[in-house]
Parts: C-alpha cells; structure tokens; sequence
C-alpha cells in the first residue's frame, strides 16, 4: 500500500515565498564569505550559508534522485518488513532510524579533519564540506543504502563482488580491512596526542571504563532494560569524572596518570583486545549509549553556543599554505590535499560500510533511504562545519603552535612563538602561556586536531554560557572527543575481528563460529595487531604522526568512498539507468581525480615534504653522508623515518592499485550493460508491502489519516510508532 | 498538536531510540497472540545474546 503525499504535487505559494527567502538567505550568505577580505567575518555567516545550502539540497536534489534516479516505490515491501524477526531485520519508525544511522556514522572524523584543514583558511574546507556533501557524500550514503535495501542488506563488499566479478570483490575485501585498520590506528593516534602528558583527561577518560561496565552490570543485573535510566547515570558520573579530574593534583595522582605516549599505546590496544572479546553486554552496549548521548548532545550545544557567542573568525579566508603547500599541519597544496583532510562531513567512504548492511535492514519504506541516507549525511556535514568554524575562531598564532609537530616547534612556548613568527602570524610566549593556563593543560603541539576542537570549543561556550569555565569545557570536550573515538575503535576492533574470522572460516570452517573462544581471542589479537602497530610507528614518528599518517587515512577514506561510488554507478547502469549514472559519478569522477592525484603525489612526488619515498631517499643520504634529516634527533630517527617513510609509501600504492582494480571491473561490467541495455542484477523481486508509514521527517494531514486508518484495521505496527 | 501530544511523541521515540519500546511491543505480541510472555530479564538476557552476533560498526 502506497500513500500519495503532498510531495507529488507542485509547490504550493506558501512553499515558493519560502523556498525562495531560503534560497537568498543562502546566497547572501555566501556572498559576504565570497568578497569578505581583510576584516571581521561572523562564523554565523558560514553557519547560515551551510544550513541554506543543505535545505536546498534535501528540497530538491534528494527528492529528485529518491523519485526520478531511483524511483523509490513504497508499494515495494523493503526486508525489514518482509523478512522482519525482531533483531536484525527490524522496522524502525524513520526518525528514530534517522538517530541510529547518524550515531553510526558520526564519529571523530568530521570533527578532526576540518580542523587540520583550517590552516589553508576558512574558505576552502567551508566549500568542500558543503558542496562536497551535497553532491558527493550525501548522494553515496544514500544510493548505497537504497541498492543494499533491495539486497536484503548485502554489505558493501558483497555487492561488489556478485556485482562486478570475483576479482573485484576480492581486492574491495582487502581493501576495506586495510583502511579499516588505517583508520583505526589514527584515530587511535588522535586520543593518544589529546590525552599524553594530560593527567586530567587521562582520569576522566580512564573512569568512563568503569562507569561503562557498572552500567553494563547495572543493565545485566540489577534493573534489565532500563536504558534511558542507566543513562542518565552514566552522563551525571561522566560530569563529576570531569570535575573531579581538575582535582588530580590534590587526589595525589597527578605523577600515575601523567603518561608518555608509549604508555598510552598499550594502554590502548590492551583495551581494544579486552573490548573486542568481552561480552557486548559489559562493555561495547553502554559505551555505546554514553557516546551516543554525549554525541548529539554536544552537537545540539555547541550549535546553540555558536549562535550565542557569534564568535568572529580569526584566520584568512585562504591561507598563503593552500598555495604554497608548505603548511605545517600538513604538507601539500589546496589541492588535493583539502579535499582528502576532510573526508567524514563531505565524502566519507566508511560509510558505505554503514549504509550496507546493518541500516537498510530496518527501513520501514524505500523513500525513507531520503531522509535516513541523504539526510542523515547532511548532519554530519553540519558537525563537520561546526567544527570548521571552532578552528577558525581560535587565534592563528595558538592554532599553529598547537598543530605543529613538536620538531618543529621544540615544545616550549618561547621556541613555539619564534616558529609560528617565522610563518608570519604574531604571539608572544606569554600569550602561549595565558592560552595553557587558561584550559590548564599544555597546548604546545598538541596534534591531532582533539585538542584544538576543544580549545575552540571552549572558548565558544565560555562565551556564550559564562561563568569561566574554560578549563572545564575543554576537558568536557576532550572526554566527548575521546569518548567516541574509543567507541569507534572498540566496534571497529571487533568488525575486524569478525572479518577476520569470516574470511579464514572459509579455509577452516570452526573459525568463523564467533562463539569459539580460540578463534574470536586469536582474529581480536590479529585486528588490534595489525592497528596497534601502525598507532606505534605513528606515535614514534620524528616527523609527527599525524603529518604523516593522517594523508594516508584520508586517501584510504576516500578510495574507499571511491569503490562504493564505482558500485553506484555500475548498478545504475545495470539497471538500464545509464542516463542518470552522472548522479553518483559526479562525486566519482571528482573523487578518482583527487585521490589519484593524492596517491601519485605521495607515491612518486620528488618533494620530500610531499612524497613517502623522496622523504625516505632524502633521509637515506643524510643518513650516509653522517647528518641528521628533517627533525631527527638522532641517527635511530633517521632510520625510523626512511623505514616509516617507505612503509607508507607502499601502503599508499598498494591502496590505489586495488582501487583501480576494482574501476576497472567496474568498468569491463558497464561496457557489458551499455552494449546489452542493461543486465541482470541481484536484486530481489517486488513484493507487494502491507505497511503504511509517512515518507519525510513530518508526516502530512494525508499521510496521518492513511497511517490511522490502517492502524484502526491492523492495530499498531510493532517499533514503528509511524506519528 | 498540543504540548502534551507531542511530549507523548517524543517520549516514544526516546523509548524506541533506546530499545526499551521493543519489551512493550513483545507484550503487546504476546497478549495478542495469547501467549505467556518471558520475564524482563529473560528477555533482556535474550537481546543480549543477539547483540552478540551483530556486527554494526561505527564510523570515523
């Protein structure tokens, strides 16, 4: 049964005077950010031009791929209903699905990678989130979401290979474990550089284990099912974690939790081996519920700080870096490098790893893929826009002397100042040591982009809400921060893991049982390997880890997002629906373009800055003509870096290998489907849907009476809530 | 809608967000199928079991 909502008829003039002050509202707003040069620009400018645009954008260009693209059928009963069991094939009311999918989706990632990218202005990376998502990112989430949903919920790897071929689907399973892995380490690397030599956050970020495992207990034992319960607890002993944490000094533990970054490395992977083979209950589920809360709650306020505070920006529209590409945050010109730094919030391949799978299992009707893939990315890219804007209102000086790797500025403040003087922005070591004793923490080379999000925020919410708590907020954002990078690297841990065990299940078929011990603790120990040692080589590079290894993430991101965009366009095709194939190919062309670019600049670039192996060779003579290279110490970190140096570099080729691999299928299997018209596909046959639920966030007079009437004849569709 | 009708929404959805709506909807099923229901904890201790196996993932 289908409903005829409003959405199918023209637009109404109340909607034209609307649509039409939207619009305009949009493009003042990117007009002031367009000429404004030399003086004071609001953030409130990148903040409206952003909520326009994506207004706009889920208006019309959704609703015309949902309708036009893939003519989305809600007559079509989806798995969810037809296979529905109550656990993974579930129907989920939108809106709540909706939070689900963002809580998957959002990580560290939009929050981290606009904040690296702010040292080439606020300009570049506020276009890129922007139109990035619109065309590119937004369209992948739900283009992938809507095939696996007529999958049955394949995954992302699956598709490809019973898709585009055997060969394809073997080099995207390596893929996706590779920069899975990746990934994992750098974020890993991230919680690390916001929380060494930080007593404080090393107690609150500390006490969220035991507070997660009471919760878990509390769950088990004590009152089952109280969630939302639970919660509140575990937020309220999250608070007093951060407040208490001020006191380390005076509790006496400020020497234990001041850890080197070594410590923290094993400190971390034993965690991740423990999370991954603990039981869900005790650990991962209310871990779970406190980052997601913490999450949206952030979110929500520091939104509404933004609006309070209207705070100015403080760096250039566009930095001298972004053409000179030699940034010290990272190296390399606008682009392509803006366009890999920030991934999560404009393009994110990881989540077509979310958008097949678990999510399309649980829509209720095909056209909330609109609203659940599309709009669900625009929301990140608002997370990813907030924290733009956080970075850039920090003063340049504290921006660069925090992310600049320590070989570059020494460490101190004095040293720090002189190095961020020489790039031609002014501070004073005593405005560094005012900035440190403001949040109590040191700031010098604090890389990683966590500890600046935090400064900024701080400063944003010490402005808009008062009360001078600036130390406070800071830590409350590192805890935010940590919490759900940790969050994401304990599941991703254990997605490893059940990788792992499903791959070498089909050569030793006990092992991919996920309830034997000795295989579930032998592929855990694979997974936090594998990522544990990338964090190490990260953690002990003499050119700062994050310099070289986030490039690395990015790129891998975005093949990955390249991979899923080909499987995109491949369908289409196969669908016989080669006239719309330059929707997903848009973002496809312009992401092959950019990470191909990237990859070669880092591979083959004789720029030492730039490329993996130049750096090596460089270090390499250095090394044999008795110096010292870049910002060694010692001739050990001379050959740390050339041994970092090549490793990257061969992982960065091997990455874009298998990404051609699977194009170029691609590529074999669309010939094909032209010269036929079209091929057959896996895709399930129509059945005819008995459920009737509202398309959009807010249901019509129409769609109501449709759903009442229906519930007066079937009673109410269980989890569905459709109001 | 009025205040009181859309506290009532929003507590549904908060409920079906963090999963307690799901014991309601299996009472509801046991009533209409006439069937004893388990209790809270047998239950819960059952979604447990199937979280185990699940294999959602969380993002960068």
């Amino acid at each position: 049964m289908s409903l005829t909502s409003s959405s199918t008829r023209g637009l109404s003039p109340r909607s034209i005077v609307i649509w039409t002050v939207v619009a305009l509202v949009g493009a003042t707003c990117w007009t002031v950010l367009a000429l404004s040069r030399g003086e004071e620009v609001s953030a409130l400018w990148i903040l409206f031009a952003a909520l326009a645009s994506y207004a706009i954008a889920y208006r019309f260009y959704s609703r015309f791929i949902a309708r036009r693209v893939l003519e989305v059928d809600d007559t079509r009963a989806t798995p969810a209903e037809r296979l529905q069991n109550g656990r993974d094939f579930d129907i989920t009311d939108r809106r709540v699905l909706f939070g689900h999918h963002f809580a998957a989706i959002a990580g560290a990632g939009p929050l981290v990678g606009p904040v690296l990218a702010a040292q080439m202005g606020y300009l570049p990376g506020t276009i890129w989130i922007v139109v990035g998502v619109i065309l590119a990112g937004a369209v992948q989430d739900m283009i992938v979401m809507f095939f696996s949903m007529r999958r049955d919920g394949k995954s992302l790897g699956q598709m490809v290979r019973e898709e585009i071929g055997v060969v394809a689907g073997v080099a995207a399973l390596i893929a996706v474990f590779a920069i899975m892995i990746i990934i994992l380490a750098v974020l890993a690397l991230v919680v690390v550089n916001a929380l060494a030599e930080s007593p404080w956050g090393v107690f609150s970020i500390g006490l969220t284990i035991p507070i997660a495992l009471f919760m878990g207990f509390y769950l088990r034992y004590l009152r089952p099912g109280r969630v939302m319960e639970v919660t509140a607890i575990g937020v309220a002993l999250l608070l007093l974690a951060i407040v208490l944490g001020g006191y380390v000094e005076e509790l006496g533990l400020a020497d234990t939790l001041t850890l080197s970054k070594e410590t923290l490395v094993l400190c971390l992977v034993i965690y991740g081996f423990v999370a991954s083979i603990l039981p869900v209950w005790m650990l991962l589920t209310p871990r779970d519920y406190l980052s997601t809360f913490m999450k949206v709650g952030v979110i929500v306020l520091l939104a509404f700080g933004l609006i309070l505070a209207a705070p100015a920006l403080q760096h250039d529209a566009i930095s001298d870096f972004a053409t000179e590409g030699t940034g010290p945050v990272f190296a390399g010109k606008l682009f392509p490098f803006v366009f890999i730094t920030i991934a999560c919030g404009a393009l994110s391949g990881f989540h077509a790893l979310i958008s097949s799978g678990t999510t399309p299992k649980m829509i209720a009707k095909e056209s909330h893929v609109r609203m659940v893939g599309y709009g669900g990315m625009l929301m990140e890219s608002f997370v990813a826009i907030s924290a733009l804007i956080a970075a850039t209102v920090i003063d340049p000086g504290i921006y660069f002397a925090m992310n600049a790797p320590a070989g570059a500025t020494g460490g101190a403040a004095a040293s720090a100042a002189e190095f961020v003087n020489g790039l031609g922005f002014s501070i004073t070591p005593a405005d560094l040591e005012a900035a440190a004793a403001s949040v109590e923490e040191e700031i010098i080379s604090r890389t990683g982009g966590a500890p600046t999000l935090a400064f900024g925020i701080s400063m944003i919410f010490t402005e808009a809400f008062g009360g001078g708590l600036a130390a406070f907020w800071y830590h409350f954002a590192i805890m935010f921060e940590a919490l759900f990078i940790l969050t994401a690297v304990d599941a991703g841990t254990r997605v490893g893991r059940f990788m792992v065990q499903d791959t070498l299940g089909n050569i030793w078929k006990r092992y991919a049982d996920v309830s034997w011990r000795p295989a579930a603790w032998s592929a855990s120990a694979i997974v936090v390997a594998a990522w544990g040692y990338m964090l190490w080589i990260g953690v002990g590079d003499p050119l700062g880890g994050i310099n070289q290894l986030f490039p690395l993430f990015g790129i891998a991101n975005q093949l990955l997002a390249a991979i899923a965009l080909t499987l995109c366009v491949t369908l289409l095709i196969k669908h016989g629906k080669a006239k719309w194939a330059w929707v997903p190919g848009i973002g496809l062309a312009w992401d092959l373009v950019v990470t191909m670019t990237a990859s070669w600049q880092k591979v083959f670039s004789d720029n030492p800055a730039i490329g993996y192996f130049a750096q090596a060779d460089a270090a390499r003579e250095a090394r044999d003509a008795g110096e010292l290279y870049g910002a060694a110490q010692t001739p050990d970190d001379v050959d740390q870096i050339i041994y970092n140096s090549t490793q990257n570099g061969i992982l960065q080729a091997a990455f874009a290998v298998l990404v051609v691999v699977v194009v170029l299928g691609a590529l074999a299997t669309c010939i094909r489907a032209l010269r036929a018209g079209g091929l057959p596909t896996t895709e399930t046959p129509y059945t005819e849907s008995n459920v009737v639920a509202p398309s959009d966030f807010f249901a019509t007079a129409e769609e109501k009476e449709a759903v009442r009437a229906w519930e007066a004849e079937n009673g109410p569709l269980a989890g569905s809530g459709h109001r | 809608m009025t205040t009181k009708e859309l506290g009532r929404v929003a507590w549904s959805l908060l409920r079906q967000a963090t999963g307690e709506a799901k014991w309601d909807d299996y009472l509801a099923r046991c009533e209409r199928e006439g069937v004893r229901p388990m209790t809270r904890r047998e239950f819960e201790r059952q979604r447990d079991h199937e979280r185990e196996h699940l294999t959602q993932g969380r993002c960068c």
